[in-house]
């Protein structure tokens, strides 16, 4: 027993409510974190009043208490107490969809068995009532001996009551007559204490048969499924554009403010080009990461996640994956960070092991700027069918090409080492619902928060750092001189700029210079660095975002030599090696974290950045001649 | 003579008529009843632990095309499952009556 706060855990089935009953409880105040060792999801919040409170402790969701996933062994080692270094909660909130008790109870006995206090909190009243259902609670808890609370968390109904039975864990009643046994005895038990606590069972959902009649249909279910993935892709790209254009523009009238504010200096510089601008780079991507997130909450919490899991099950199959890896391949076009911690749903190892491994390969949002760039360069804005042009195509190619070899990639992963699927692939269709939107903010608010601190704290190192390699040792430029040629001479002297050279033996093949390696380097901290990198190393004078000057810069004549700054083989190249490189320090480390170590991101690396090589390397010899 | 014959008497008839069937083969109408989860892996525990004991009525509610999983509601509510783990699961079943 802790000392003064009692800590009590709630447990539940997915798909229960479990965690919109948390949001209700803790609200904003709870904390995520992972649990020592394993990569499974840790939230912990304060429940209080004015004088008393409790520590919550939302437990990955479970059907059982026989773990075949980590994330339910997680729940039933912290459950007994037997997770290393976590605390045994003094108490345990059971929660429970009233409309699938039946199915729930058998795990209400296995919690019961555990010999703690506990509480069983019956969600979903409303629905249950809705659709013709009536359970006598009284007798319920009659019969369990437990507290047992009817609650609707997404309207707050009952959690007050709930609340004030948290303060007062010490003093549940206990349980009564316990099945010990097997799930067949479970199910007897539940199946006879049911029989005495329903007044009416609950009918099936109509809306839910109605709209699964639609978007489970052979044929008008795949069309919805994918309308529902290009709108999805509408929004996160298109919806996101203002919100984040409006972000970028902040961030530089900031750098802008503080060059021209503060006396010229390498500090000052440090602090506007290396650290706001850097920064900025991974913060302008907070709406759209929000977005997605919103997005992707909404649908799962409203029941079509599951269905479109359903839809493409087959298709994944024939790679060697499942349903729900597609969900997290889908996150991964937003930012292949939140589409690695998307894995999490995937309960085999291997699957979710495969899907991590290909996530880099969905074309991110950061990847944008690059393509943008490039294609304005080298590919003209011919017409080809209506408002489509060849630029148009070019992008609409550089995605398919990530999307088919991110497939390929997990189709070979899975025939070879990870081969083999050691769990079922089931998944409860729950019925439609609409989401606690105060819950569904609580969630995007957490997840954004994860995004900023571990990406950012990357970036913002990534960006100090460039901005020393670039800017040290300081040379005095030739007498003369116009600030231009000044800069010019500074980066051409700089240790980038021997990294840059030092790369070339690797890169000449693929057609990339000096700068251009340079820019790599400042990719490999974040893509979106490529184009600021660039911008400095070509030294245009200019706002970077202005992508069509810059642009026209890369094909203008180098006056040293007469040829184009880079040639469109050069380009091309580029492009490719962008589709299948790993250039983003924080998918590495996130993967680091998913994983539990250095083996899978250092594979991943290498054979990403391997498969980039040879792509660039094929593309520019073919264009080039 | 009129053959006639008891529900009972019938399902016999069917069942012996008919190859054990499992919940891959779960037809579209009629009733079906869970026999018997087949292995003791943990695999199986789980089904029998998503409420696919003995005795239990199973449903089906629909297919995806070219051999994808397979929706069926039991105990109140619906479970997609892939006909691998589907055929773990033993059932008896009358098409269009009663067992």
């Amino acid at each position: 027993m802790s000392a003064q706060t009692p800590t009590i855990a709630l447990v539940g089935s997915p798909n229960s409510g479990k965690t919109t009953l948390f949001n209700a409880l803790t609200g904003l105040r709870a904390k995520t974190g992972n649990y020592p060792g394993v990569t499974v999801d840790r939230r912990e919040g304060i429940c209080r009043d004015e004088d008393r409170k409790v520590r919550l402790v939302d437990l990955p969701g479970t059907y059982s208490l026989h773990a075949i996933s980590e994330d339910e062994a997680v729940s039933v080692q912290v459950l007994k107490g037997e997770f290393a270094g976590v605390e045994a909660p003094d108490a345990i909130v059971v929660v429970a969809d009233a409309t699938t008790l039946e199915r729930s109870l058998p795990m209400i006995a296995e919690v019961l068995l555990l010999g703690r206090p506990v509480l069983l909190a019956l969600t979903m009243i409303d629905e249950l009532k809705a659709r013709g259902g009536d359970i006598d609670l009284f007798a319920l808890k009659r019969e369990l001996g437990v507290p047992v609370i009817g609650v609707v968390g997404n309207r707050g109904l009952g959690v007050a009551d709930l609340r004030e039975q948290l303060f007062d864990s010490a003093s549940w009643s206990a349980p009564k007559s316990l099945p010990a046994g097997d799930a067949e005895s479970r199910f007897a038990w539940a199946d006879a204490l049911l029989e005495r606590v329903t007044r009416h069972p609950v009918s099936a959902s109509g809306l839910t048969r109605r709209l699964d009649h639609l978007l489970l249909h052979p044929v008008f279910g795949g069309l919805i499924f994918l309308a529902f993935v290009t709108f999805f892709f509408q929004a996160i790209f298109s919806w996101a554009g203002p919100a984040m254009d409006a972000f970028a523009g902040v961030l530089d009238d900031a750098a802008d403010w503080t060059l021209a504010t503060f006396p010229a200096s390498w500090a000052t510089s440090l602090l506007a080009d290396g650290i706001i601008r850097g920064v900025g780079a991974v913060v302008v991507f907070v709406p759209q990461i929000a977005l997605l997130f919103a997005l992707i909450l909404f649908f799962e919490a409203s029941g079509y996640m599951a269905r479109a899991a359903f839809v493409v099950d087959r298709i994944m199959g024939w790679v060697g994956l499942e349903g729900r890896c597609f969900v997290a391949l889908l996150s991964s076009y937003a930012c292949a960070v939140p589409g690695v911690m998307a894995t999490r749903t995937i309960p085999s190892p291997k699957d979710r092991l495969a899907t991590i491994l290909v996530a880099p390969f969905a074309t991110c949002s950061a990847r944008l700027p690059v393509y943008a760039l490039l294609i304005s360069a080298f590919v003209p804005a011919t017409p080809v069918i209506g408002p489509i042009t060849m630029q148009g195509l070019t992008l609409m190619g550089l995605y398919l090409l990530g999307a088919v070899s991110a497939i390929l990639f997990a189709a070979i992963f899975k025939r070879g080492m990870l081969r083999g699927a050691s769990l079922p692939f089931y998944m409860e269709l729950p019925p439609y619902r609409f989401p606690s939107l105060s819950s569904l903010a609580i969630q995007v608010w957490r997840r954004v928060r994860i995004f900023l601190v571990k990406a950012g704290r990357v970036i913002l190192v990534g960006s100090i750092v460039l901005w020393f390699l670039l800017n040290f040792p300081t040379s005095e430029p030739p007498a003369g001189a116009t600030e231009a040629e000044a800069a010019q001479h500074q980066i051409e002297n700089s240790l980038a700029a021997d990294m840059g050279r030092a790369l070339e033996p690797v890169f000449a093949p693929l057609g990339y210079d000096w700068r251009i390696n340079i820019g790599l380097i400042g990719s490999f901290a974040a893509r979106e660095l490529m184009v600021s990198t660039m911008a400095q190393v070509y030294a245009y004078e200019g706002d970077a975002e202005e992508v069509e000057g810059f642009a026209d810069l890369l094909t203008r004549a180098d006056p040293a030599t007469g040829q184009p700054m880079m040639s469109a083989a050069t380009g091309f190249s580029l492009m490719v090696f962008f589709v299948y490189a790993m250039l983003c320090v924080s998918t590495i480390a996130v993967v680091k974290r998913e994983t539990g170590g250095w083996k899978w991101p250092l594979f991943q690396l290498g054979y990403m950045c391997g498969v980039a090589w040879i792509g660039a390397f094929i593309t520019y010899q073919i264009a080039a001649s | 003579m009129k053959l006639r014959l008891n529900n009972a008497a019938l399902h016999q008839i069917v069942n012996a008529a008919q190859p054990p069937l499992s919940l891959a083969d779960l037809p579209r109408v009629g009733l079906a009843r869970v026999l018997s989860v087949e292995g003791e892996d943990a695999v199986s525990q789980r089904l029998r632990e998503l409420g696919f004991t003995a005795g239990t009525e199973v449903d089906y509610v629909r297919r995806a095309p070219f051999g994808g999983p397979l929706v069926v509601q039991l105990r109140g509510y619906q479970l997609a499952l892939r006909p691998a783990e589907a055929r773990r699961i033993r059932i008896e079943t009358t098409v269009g009556g009663r067992v």
